[in-house]
């Protein structure tokens, strides 16, 4: 079995879909006997969440609007 | 299918094309070089709309115009002499922010030690974090986890090999761990208020 430190290493490369087929297999029978490096992972999880979720902030109408005029000023 | 025309359709096909995608880009530009977000995006459009012949198809107009306005925050940051910092690997490898989170124990009544963490951050909070990241592996970052891009399709933005993306990606999360643990210890985020 791999160890905790080479486990959580692959962590996010595991969620990101993006390991070896050998490799994911060698992390899921680790988190399946280690009951800490499921907690790193179910972290990992809610860490990428928090990332992700500041990508529909709102933004101020001003900005907006200066952009669309940009766009619209475009010279043909 | 290319739609090469007069400047007039060129600039109605940009427009088509821009319209919908403006708050995204100003996001990830908001992401990626903080308070010149709106002047990184202006730049990005009237370069699109010089090279609009480029675009062979218009359903790649997204990852076009992502990789177009990466390239014009890159440039903002060579014009001001800002170099990005590689980072020593060692000095951040051995970081796990879940970890230092455990050991520390900032919240000791707390029976969600590490989602009390993360709530501790808002969408401010976590923009000042990504600042504080070398924009090497801030830009990957962005892409990948906020905008939903893949990392082949950012090495294809950045003209980079995908070994090279996979790694800042892995640096950045381990810069970022680290970053939020600072930030938090800095911003007083780690006292124990109501709970």
């Amino acid at each position: 079995m791999i160890s905790c430190a080479e486990a959580v290493r692959q962590l996010w490369e595991y969620l990101d879909d993006v390991i070896p087929e050998t490799e994911r297999v060698s992390v899921e029978a680790h988190l399946a006997r280690c009951r800490r490096c499921c907690g790193e992972l179910e972290f990992a999880r809610e860490l990428r969440l928090t990332l992700a979720s500041t990508a529909n902030e709102s933004i101020p109408h001003g900005v907006l609007r200066r952009l669309h005029e940009t766009l619209e000023e475009l010279e043909p | 299918m290319v739609v090469a025309g007069s400047r007039a359709d060129r600039a109605e096909r940009i427009r088509r094309l821009a319209h919908e995608e403006l708050p995204r880009l100003y996001r990830i530009a908001r992401r990626i070089v903080g308070d010149e977000a709106e002047d990184a995006v202006q730049d990005c459009l009237l370069k699109a709309f010089q090279k609009i012949d480029q675009l062979q198809d218009d359903t790649a107009a997204r990852s076009w115009l992502t990789s177009i306005l990466v390239n014009c925050c890159r440039d903002r940051y060579r014009s001001q002499s800002r170099r990005p910092d590689e980072v020593e690997f060692d000095e951040v490898e051995e970081f796990s922010l879940y970890r230092k989170i455990a050991y520390e124990d900032p919240f000791p009544y707390s029976d969600s030690l590490h989602l009390d963490f993360l709530a501790e951050f808002g969408n401010e909070d976590v923009r000042a974090v990504l600042l504080r990241i070398s924009e090497l592996y801030r830009i990957p970052l962005v892409l990948v986890y906020m905008d939903g891009f893949l990392a082949r399709e950012v090495a294809a933005m950045l003209d980079a090999p995908l070994g090279t993306v996979l790694a800042r990606l892995h640096r950045g999360r381990k810069l970022f761990e680290k970053q939020m643990w600072e930030y938090a210890s800095e911003r007083g985020l780690l006292r124990e208020v109501t709970r």
